[in-house]
């Protein structure tokens, strides 16, 4: 007898997030299928690629990115260069420079600065803290009045400030909220139905449950993810049917493999190949296991990334 | 297909002789089904039965051995779609592949790079597990020519030719070290089952369909063979994704058989000349069911990454990874610089000597033996208390490897600092911070 594919279509479904307005917004989620299963059924909305950038500009970062960022003379032209990238569909805005431990630029710098990037940005725009629960609650709460309208995903709320992020950013101000947890399912549900009981609808969310570089520690983020998922699509269980969205970026470049100079380990070859390589192959294996949106740093990335979700998804079911 | 001890029961000669050590025959029966028993501890089962009954009890997936010493792997053999719900056995295999109408100075260049690719990553040994050795349409004399050349590079090859002739001459040159013949498809295999019997190997099957790799599968079982590996196919990334995950699903969840087999895929020529496409695919593949991965090259960018996401997840769910205990220099670190503890939970490792690494400054980090549990979990447990730290660092003799007198604890178990001090006089207890992020910032105070 012929082989007949069993195709798994589950009753339940992500539920879909929207962010920017108008042409250009980006849907998150809507799959009854297994994560990038394409063949059994709807994809729905295709994983989406961010491109990440930092309020600091690229100091710091690897000559590649550098270079390409090289003739923009500010902040705003950056974030016109990175919405340029082939297959970035949305922009990622890093607030490092605001991190107490850091450069500790105040709440009104920050948003002058945001506000340069906004109306610069012709993608949708996610914003991301600088880490420090307190000031970025300070900061979103700020940045989610001034934005108004936009329809800009926040992240992350975490257990220490999603009360007031939830109040803010969502209730007040209508933008969406990102929910983070450190690799654990339990954790994950927890605070989303924490921000579901002061009234944030699931619509408004996504989740960042976490994520690990691949080779450290893969496996738990492997694990949590598709453990959200079968738990979301397979038991319906509603307070996991939010999109996942994952930085893999600003981590895949600070392993030890990707900073290592190439004059200390001359067989590793190029520092810029080997940090390419890390955050393609993390953000390969969170789409695989079950992420939504990845968000990435090197413009080589973004795109090989955005290739590789068109290859398996071209041509719908 | 798990069986019901009263099948079991309807093949045992029913005499209660309790030959195998169980009262009745009816309990050796129950046992049997729970797995407690191996069909064949009854020694009065006939051959019939224990055949059929083996059959029936057969893991959903066969296990294929390839290669012969070192260079010998394990494939297949999986239980389970999702690696939480048990461990996955058989880790994926990473092949370089050759062609025979490739330039000498590429193909120079690719063993060179194979041989080049060697390393230990918490314990394990990294490097190009297998060469793909493709017939590109040359002469028989070309082809068995670069596969003598490959196998002087030690690593069980994987002859893909479709030529009964050409792989019969390869054949006969390397048959003893157990390649793989790929090799079948719904034309040949007839004459490639006998080709693979006749030299004792494993036989990949490629078809232009799943339906028809499936009955060509089935032909092929029915000539005898099931030490198989299936090409996944490779007419594009999305058909060859499918094609992995619905012949793994078929076979773990769906029964079938013919499907239960390890899988291969070709991605040197499903992302070919595109090296971070190759990158995206073989991490996608390494996580969805990929048993043998072909590339177009592997070198250290793409090691690095892959082979550690490879050591993640196919580890033991219940059991935590871990490193050894002992003095990890980091740095540059001579026996003079500052000392800092965590355990030896493998994540912890990671992350809290990366962050010491982005300090630079240097730190000579000690391990202790914790089980494999994180910081709060293993002094929960007992096994990082003042007392086994004290023991190690008297054990590991970490006096006569250091200088430094200062250590660093971790904020998390601050409360030990009283006892550790009692117990390594001379020692300075310096509680640092609950998370490793806080490190760099930590320890540049520190040693400012």
């Amino acid at each position: 007898m012929s082989f007949v594919p069993e195709k798994q279509v589950f009753k339940s479904s992500i539920d879909v997030l929207e962010i920017g307005t108008g042409e250009t917004s980006v849907k998150l989620g809507g799959q009854s299928v297994w994560p990038l299963y394409a063949f059994d059924g709807p994809l729905v909305n295709p994983p989406r690629v961010g491109i990440q950038i930092s309020d600091l500009g690229c100091a710091g970062a690897i000559a590649g990115i550098q270079d390409y960022y090289a003739d923009c003379a500010d902040i705003a032209a950056q974030t016109i260069r990175a919405a340029e990238v082939p297959g970035a569909e949305f922009v990622c805005l890093i607030l490092e420079g605001a991190d107490p431990n850091g450069a500790d630029r105040s709440v009104a710098e920050t948003v002058e600065l945001v506000k340069t990037v906004a109306a610069a940005c012709p993608l949708p725009l996610t914003i991301a803290g600088c880490g420090s629960a307190e000031k970025d609650a300070e900061l979103f709460e700020a940045l989610a009045e001034e934005l108004e309208g936009r329809n800009v995903l926040f992240l992350s709320a975490t257990e220490d400030n999603y009360k007031a992020l939830g109040a803010a950013v969502v209730l007040a101000w209508g933008q969406k909220l990102a929910a983070e947890s450190a690799v654990d399912i339990n954790l994950a549900k927890q605070l989303n139905l924490l921000l579901g009981q002061i009234g944030v609808p699931n619509s408004a969310l996504a989740m960042n449950v976490g994520c690990a570089v691949a080779g450290y520690g893969f496996e738990y983020v492997a694990s949590t993810m598709e453990r959200v998922k079968i738990t979301a699509l397979g038991q319906n269980d509603a307070a996991l049917q939010i999109p996942i969205i994952t930085p893999v970026g600003t981590d895949a470049w600070t392993v030890k493999e990707s900073m290592a100079e190439e004059a200390d380990f001359p067989e590793w070859g190029s520092r810029e190949e080997r940090g390419i390589s890390f955050e393609v192959a993390t953000a390969a294996a969170c789409l695989a296991a079950g992420a939504d949106a990845v968000l990435l740093r090197h413009p080589e990335s973004v795109s090989t990334i955005a290739t590789l979700i068109g290859l398996l998804t071209e041509g719908g079911e | 297909m798990a069986l019901k001890g009263l099948d079991i029961f309807k093949l045992t000669p029913k005499t209660n002789c309790k030959d195998c050590g169980v009262p009745t025959c009816m309990a050796f029966s129950m046992k049997v089904a729970q797995g407690a028993l191996p069909i064949d501890a009854c020694p009065h089962m006939t051959p019939e039965a224990i055949a059929q009954l083996t059959d029936a009890t057969a893991p959903p997936m066969k296990t294929v051995h390839i290669g012969v010493g070192d260079a010998a792997h394990t494939l297949g053999g999986e239980t389970v779609l999702m690696r939480h719900d048990k461990t996955f056995v058989s880790k994926s295999l990473y092949a370089v592949r050759l062609t025979d109408d490739m330039p000498a100075e590429v193909i120079d260049a690719r063993l060179t790079e194979v041989a080049a690719l060697d390393y230990e990553r918490i314990g394990e040994r990294m490097t190009t597990d297998l060469l793909f050795v493709s017939h590109g349409g040359g002469t028989a004399d070309a082809y068995v020519a670069l596969v003598e050349k490959a196998r002087t590079a030690g690593r069980t090859l994987v002859l893909d030719v479709t030529d009964e002739e050409i792989a019969k001459a390869a054949l006969a040159k390397v048959a003893g070290a157990g390649p793989v013949l790929h090799g079948a498809t719904p034309d040949n295999y007839e004459a490639f089952y006998a080709l693979a019997s006749d030299a004792d190997v494993a036989l990949g099957v490629r078809a232009s369909s799943l339906a028809e790799l499936h009955d060509t599968v089935e032909a092929l079982e029915k000539l005898g063979t099931k030490r198989l590996i299936l090409d996944v196919g490779c007419a594009s990334a999305k058909e060859a994704f499918a094609g992995a995950v619905q012949i793994r699903r078929a076979a773990i969840s769906g029964g079938d058989r013919s499907f239960g087999y390890p899988s291969l895929v070709n991605i040197a020529t499903l992302a070919a000349g595109n090296h971070h496409l190759a990158t995206a695919l073989a991490s996608l593949f390494t996580l969805k069911y990929g048993s043998i991965i072909v590339l177009e090259k592997l070198d250290y960018a793409l090691s690095l990454p892959l082979h550690g996401l490879r050591q993640n997840i196919f580890t033991d769910p219940q059991k935590p990874m871990k490193v050894d205990p002992g003095v990890y220099p980091l740095n540059g670190a001579d026996p003079s610089a500052i000392c800092a503890i965590t355990c030896d939970f493998a994540l912890t490792y990671f992350v809290v000597s990366g962050e010491f690494e982005r300090s630079g400054v240097p730190t000579n980090l000690l391990i202790s033996d914790a089980g494999g549990y994180s910081v709060l979990t293993s002094w929960a447990a007992g096994k990082f208390t003042a007392s086994s730290i004290a023991k190690f660092i008297a054990e590991a003799g970490i006096e006569d490897k250091v200088t430094s007198r200062t250590l660093v604890i971790p904020g998390k178990v601050a409360v030990l600092k009283g006892e550790l001090e009692e117990k390594l006089p001379g020692w300075t207890i310096v509680v640092g911070p609950n998370e490793a992020i806080q490190i760099v910032k930590f320890i540049n105070e520190l040693s400012a």
